[in-house]
């Protein structure tokens, strides 16, 4: 076997790995997003769920635990949310800032004591006979469980929302929460309940991150994944099989951009750390250009405030 | 929701806009009095060193304008932007290129710089943070890309840029392996205006910009344009306004003024080009922006108080060992409760079912 193709199965292992925390927050928000609600606030729930998955996974020992603790921290974050703009009727775009604002300085906060604390990995699933496969066995069968229970949860989401009653309705509601709540939906429960999900989601990609990826806690460890998973969301045109396809190009790039200079290209590695993000541009640029498509599979009352009486 | 329920008012209450301010920030203080008894530190001692100790000294007081100069540039081109619904949030990046076109020159003519170099730099940093929010404002209009993403990942890349140019370009060729430049020259440094403080000539730029800031809004057809793109974008184009013009403008000027902001860090209190030149400034301006109410006068008031969450926040540290993320927190927080509260500028609350409601109107 060539020196190229042993590397192969590595990449592909950590490509996967990369794409997972993604994966998490983007079909979260995908979700929120079907629901008719835009919630800019993913790296904050991302951010403290990390940290309190963190915290609880040291201080208990369990790292399930830690990562049930990380989802139910971004689900709390995500209630705040909910209470602000849908009891309160607070603008979308402003509450989802200042979620993130908080959730950075709050995980701050909270991981102060936990900064350089070491954490057992979380352990790699070993099938005999599959993981030992040459070349793919370690990356399709030698992962971590949540890398698996992230790849599950592509299609458990898109059964949800097109082959279930209740998705039909979620989308309803999202495509026009007059029309659905004139048919006796409970638009603002219906939505509360879309958002609580996306929060636990994004907070079990935090938790990932810190738990399982790193692992470890720094301060503003999601770096900005909780953002490029917002973008995630338009470039699949909210369709769950294309977040997967979306995660694994950022995967991809991320894993490029620590390659690249073992490869022995001389690029300075500051330069190298822009690609993710660039590549994030850039598919927002092509993806956007089609104005037509955006409007036509984007959910039409995305970000608009729901009154009952209004 | 029986219990308590929101009923519109007829017309939005003009009261409560000035009122929900003072709301939030009171109700601020009421959680960070119970966040610091639970974090066990006293409460009563913890506020008042964070809140009303900065205040106490004329260091302090110039400090708290040092703090909110950075602030109030980045919130009034953001206001502008946020009035005409264009979300730019990549202030942080816009003014981190500032310091580093303006910064560069000021490197760039070590030795042999001169009266000219001051004003050559302002200007360059200005043209550094409005070109880097020239890219949001292209991709915006021309492919009609998300300014909110792209405006943000450009914030990660500048960052990355100046990580970049401390470890190479720009670092001290004298100093040791550290990330830093060498001491800006006199000539590249912004006059003092305040004997004993560190407040200088960027403090005076962002009172213009608050006046001329409020003339355009106020006075002028492009600030009435912008507010009529904002309000009813559909009246807009029906009145034949430029939509793109004002994506345009808008970004440009907020990425000029967050670039004149980056610009006063390093050649005001830093004096030479470092890592860190900002503490999330241009993060905060976005609080900023919403708690003054994306109007001028009300940012500068808004900026104050940011920035004394931030001295607030390194004087607690020092004075009580608080956790210097406490800042964040604050800031998170009074931006929640403003947007809380801003319900009952459009709604009443009402307690009870709605029928209840009624009998009594009624009798």
């Amino acid at each position: 076997m060539s020196a190229e193709l042993a590397l192969l199965g590595p990449i592909l292992a950590a490509m996967l790995a990369a794409a997972t925390p993604l994966l998490f927050a983007a079909l979260g928000e995908l979700v929120v997003e079907k629901s008719g609600v835009l919630n800019l606030g993913v790296e904050g729930m991302m951010l403290v769920g990390a940290v309190c998955g963190f915290a609880v996974a040291v201080q208990t020992g369990s790292s399930t635990l830690g990562f049930v603790a990380g989802a139910a921290a971004g689900a709390g974050m995500a209630a705040l949310f909910g209470v602000l703009t849908l009891l309160l009727l607070a603008n979308q775009v402003a509450t989802g800032l200042a979620l993130t604002l908080f959730g950075v300085g709050l995980s701050a906060l909270i991981g102060q004591g936990f900064v350089g604390i070491p954490i057992a990995d979380v352990p790699e699933l070993y099938i005999p006979g599959l993981t030992d496969l040459p070349v793919i066995g370690k990356a399709l069968f030698g992962q971590d469980a949540l890398v698996y229970l992230a790849l599950a949860a592509v299609p458990a989401v898109h059964w949800f929302l097109y082959a279930t009653r209740k998705g039909l309705i979620l989308r309803a509601v999202g495509e026009n929460h007059a029309a659905a709540h004139a048919l006796g939906y409970k638009v603002i429960r219906i939505r509360f309940l879309a958002v609580l999900f996306g929060g636990a989601m994004s907070g079990m990609g935090g938790a990932f991150l810190s738990l399982d990826y790193t692992p470890m806690w720094a301060e503003g460890i999601s770096s900005g994944r909780g953002w490029i998973a917002l973008a995630l969301v338009v470039f699949a045109t909210w369709k769950p099989g294309r977040v997967l396809l979306g995660a694994w190009l950022f995967g991809g790039v991320t894993i490029a951009q620590l390659h690249v200079q073992g490869l022995g290209i001389d690029i300075p590695s500051q330069l190298l750390s822009m690609l993710p993000y660039l590549a994030t541009v850039i598919v927002l640029v092509v993806i956007s250009r089609d104005v037509a498509r955006i409007r036509l599979n984007a959910p039409a009352s995305l970000g608009k405030v729901f009154h009952p009486d209004a | 929701m029986t219990l308590l329920r929101l009923e519109p008012r007829g017309e939005a209450s003009r009261a409560m806009v000035y009122a929900t301010p003072l709301l939030a920030v009171a109700l601020t203080l009421v959680s960070g009095f119970l966040l610091f008894w639970a974090m066990g530190f006293d409460p009563v001692k913890a506020l008042h060193a964070f809140f009303i100790a900065p205040l106490m000294s004329v260091r302090g007081l110039g400090e708290l304008a040092v703090k909110a100069t950075p602030l109030v540039l980045c919130a009034i081109g953001l206001a502008i932007g946020f009035r005409a619904n264009v979300w730019n949030i990549g202030a942080e990046g816009q003014l981190t290129l500032g310091a580093i076109t303006g910064g560069g020159l000021a490197l760039a003519f070590y030795g042999e710089g001169g009266w000219w170099l001051l004003p050559l730099m302002i200007v360059a940093g200005m043209a550094g943070g409005a070109l880097w929010a020239a890219i949001p404002a292209f991709l915006r209009v021309r492919f009609n890309a998300s300014e909110i993403l792209t405006s943000l990942m450009l914030n990660y890349v500048a960052l990355h840029l100046l990580n970049y140019l401390m470890h190479g370009p720009y670092r001290d060729p004298d100093g040791f392996a550290f990330p830093e430049s060498r001491l800006f020259e006199a000539d590249a440094v912004l006059p003092l205006l305040v004997a004993g403080t560190r407040v200088h000539l960027g403090s005076l730029f962002a009172l213009l910009a608050v006046g001329l800031g409020w003339f355009l809004m106020a006075r002028t057809f492009i600030g009435f344009q912008i507010k009529v793109i904002g309000l009813t974008p559909t009246a807009a184009g029906y009145a034949g306004f430029n939509q793109k013009k004002i994506i345009w403008l808008t970004l440009l000027l907020s990425g000029a003024l967050a670039g004149l902001a980056g610009l006063g860090e390093v050649a005001g209190p830093i004096g030479q080009m470092n890592p860190t030149i900002s503490p999330g400034y241009g993060y905060t301006a976005i609080i900023v922006a919403f708690l003054g109410r994306l109007h001028p006068v009300g940012i500068l008031l808004a900026g104050f108080l940011m920035a004394l969450s931030f001295i607030g926040g390194e004087a607690a540290q020092i004075a009580l060992g608080l956790p210097k993320a406490i800042t964040g927190v604050f800031q998170g927080m009074l931006l929640f409760f403003l947007l809380a509260t801003d319900v009952l500028i459009r709604y009443r609350l009402r307690f009870g079912a709605k029928r209840a409601v009624v009998g009594r109107a009624a009798a």
